[in-house]
């Protein structure tokens, strides 16, 4: 038998009872679109977090008080609970060899007010002139936080967009106005670039003042809620870290830190596994309706053996090989499962698309995910089909043909 | 050559036990015109299906060109169906969703013919068996008894098999086509010398053949050579 006449013969019997096929095809359709999309919501997610992490700053290391873990001290937002670190371990940071910036940090939440009479409730982020290097932030019309308002205690602040047109609205220019930050007056001397995306603190929404005036005016400690700093080279991070750590062990005269160094490679870390783990856990999901689609297949074929079990006989009789039957029914349910990857790919990209145009995560459909699926799909067309095939292919001519 | 040797074929049914054939032996030499007949129930459809490498005997053995058949294996007994011999089976069995045309050739498909050659041989297939034409892309269920008939015949004549089986080939035909179909059995016999059984009920169709083997209760009755042969003369098809 040749192949063109297998496919013949495929088509035929799949177009014989074409709303049979269908739904047997539907069925696979559904699982193979729902792990693509499922797979690729994940991937999307995951590069969406990473990248916003990474804009973050670059061979960034970040020393929190008190002891916590790598993963949880990310999401936990009640930093600097336990209060040890000073302005002075920052100054003594700088010493650490490699070291590129050093940006002591204290952040509260403030209800600030402009005399237009708009208020907001965002974070005062109390900052030396290194932050906007450590950070990656950069100002889009005049100045960040400089060293003479830091030195001289200046009331003075620099907006994130988001915070300047909730209180000024859009397009205006905040530049020498005036918000009040717990009954503060403070000048607004520069606005920050839109950074976009959603970080976990996204300085679009915040507002920068003078760390000396955030310790002395509004928090009234001397405190640093967090000290981040940058390494010269991504290399250099964990001799960095290393030092580092040993420098405050000794300047706090305490046996085990009572600070934790988190680098950005940590929290990376941290956040692919769960990340993985959580791609793994959609894509099995989406993995089970798979399988329930490779049972439809089965079951069809099961039922199309036995109502055919006549022409299995009666090809047998004109000198089919068993396995030329075999193959016949093991082609059936290939092309279903082809049809149906095929049809689920194109599903499983358009529901990808619609999720990155309608919500806010990016979605990626990777090569990667379009081969498992084919491949999986062509897996559940043999597995599923070889027993009803092996059926098909051991049946005895002649009772075949005189079944009813 | 066929040779049955004391045959016996037994169904069971749960616990009852039928006895179909019971100690059957005959040859058949080749280039023979041999008709089988038999009360309903006798046991010939079952006898055909052993001489046709479709079943095997419960005991004794069969012998197609001395060679046993239940030594053969699977592969080498579809080869033998696909290339020695052609059926004309008593229920027709047509592949219901497939065309004349298909059916014709599907003993062709698996003999691995390339599609040309496959269509000419199936054209003059049913041209041999006077099936009308315009009926050749028709599906099975379009057609009358008579036509599925030809069909069969068609099919089975298309491999050009050295030994033609026919059950009841006549049975649904009427009297100028039944002539039809046992004067191209005839010329297959006299001028291709190909081997041909023919089962039927007829002793008319049955007086068509040069012996005649009659069949009762699983027991061969009666074998003996046809003394007045009838001959279709006008073997125009
Ligand atoms: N698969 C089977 N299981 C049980 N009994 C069977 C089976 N096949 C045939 N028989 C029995 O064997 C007997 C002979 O059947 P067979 O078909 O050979 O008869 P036949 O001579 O061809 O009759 P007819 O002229 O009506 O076609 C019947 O009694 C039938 O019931
Ligand atoms: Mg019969």
């Amino acid at each position: 038998m040749k192949l063109r006449d297998l496919l013949l013969e495929t088509n035929s019997a799949l177009t014989a009872n074409k709303a049979r096929s269908g739904l047997t095809i539907l069925g696979i359709v559904i699982g193979i679109a729902s792990v693509i999309a499922m797979v690729s919501i994940g991937a999307g997610t995951q590069s969406t977090i990473e990248s916003n992490i990474e804009g973050l700053g670059s061979n960034l290391l970040t020393v929190l008080p008190g002891v916590q873990q790598a993963g949880r001290a990310f999401v936990s937002a009640g930093r600097g609970s336990a209060q040890t670190l000073t302005n002075d371990d920052a100054e003594a940071l700088r010493s650490v060899s490699g070291v590129a910036a050093v940006s002591p940090e204290v952040s509260r939440r403030y209800q600030i007010s402009a005399t237009t009479g708009n208020n907001t409730n965002s974070n005062v982020m109390g900052a030396v002139p290194a932050y906007a290097a450590v950070h990656n932030v950069a100002v889009a019309m005049g100045t960040f936080i400089t060293e003479q308002s830091q030195r001289s205690l200046g009331r003075v602040a620099v907006l994130g967009p988001t915070v300047s047109e909730d209180l000024f609205g859009e397009g205006v220019d905040p530049l020498g106005k005036t918000i009040r930050i717990n009954r503060i007056n403070f000048k607004v001397i520069g606005m920050l670039q839109t950074k976009g995306g959603s970080g976990f603190s996204n300085p679009d929404d915040m507002v920068f003042v003078p760390l000396s005036s955030m310790q002395k005016l509004l928090a009234g400690s001397d405190y640093v809620s967090s000290i981040a700093m940058t390494s010269e080279q991504k290399d250099l991070m964990a001799s960095v870290q290393a030092e580092a750590s040993a420098l405050l062990t000794m300047r706090h005269r305490v046996a085990t830190p009572d600070f934790s160094i988190i680098s950005q490679a940590d929290i990376l870390g941290t956040l692919s596994q769960v990340m993985t783990a959580f791609t793994v856990f959609l894509a099995s999901i989406a993995g089970i309706s798979l399988v329930v689609g490779g049972i439809g297949i089965m079951n069809m074929m099961l039922t199309a053996v036995t109502e055919r079990t006549r022409e299995i006989g009666l090809r047998m009789a004109l000198g089919a090989k068993r396995r030329e039957v075999a193959a016949q029914f093991l082609a059936e349910s290939i092309a279903l499962t082809f049809i149906g990857g095929a049809v689920g790919i194109g599903l499983g990209w358009v529901i990808a698309r619609l999720v990155s145009r309608l919500g806010s995560i990016a979605t990626r459909v990777s090569p990667e995910s379009v081969a498992l699926a084919f491949g999986v799909a062509a897996a559940i067309g043999i597995v599923f089909g070889y027993y009803p095939a092996r059926r098909a292919a051991k049946l005895n001519p002649i009772e075949a043909l005189r079944h009813e | 050559m066929m040779e049955c040797r004391d045959i016996v074929k037994t169904y069971v049914t749960g616990e009852i036990e039928t006895q179909v054939l019971k100690r059957v032996s005959f040859t058949i030499r080749d280039g023979e015109f041999v008709a089988i007949m038999g009360p309903s129930g006798s046991g010939k459809s079952t006898l055909m299906h052993i001489l046709g490498c479709l079943d095997v005997p419960t005991q004794g053995s069969y012998l197609l060109d001395g060679r046993d058949v239940a030594q053969l294996n699977d592969d080498e007994l579809a080869d033998i169906r696909n290339r020695k011999i052609g059926f004309v089976f008593q229920s027709f069995n047509l592949l219901p969703r497939a065309s004349v045309l298909r059916n014709v050739m599907l003993p062709l498909v698996y003999a691995g013919n390339d599609p040309g050659t496959r269509s000419g041989l199936a054209e003059s297939a049913l041209r041999a068996s006077a099936f009308p034409e315009q009926f050749w892309r028709h599906k099975p269920n379009q057609l009358s008894g008579g036509m599925m008939q030809r069909v069969a015949i068609a099919r089975a004549l298309v491999n050009n098999p050295s030994l033609v089986l026919a059950d009841e080939p006549t049975g649904n035909l009427d009297s100028v086509t039944g002539e039809a179909v046992l004067a191209t059995f005839q010329r297959l016999h006299s001028e291709q010398g190909r081997t041909i059984v023919l089962i039927t009920h007829e002793p008319y169709v049955a007086e068509h053949a040069g012996r005649i083997i009659h069949i009762r209760d699983g027991q061969i009755a009666d074998d003996h050579e046809v003394r007045q042969r009838r001959l279709v003369r006008n073997a125009g098809i």
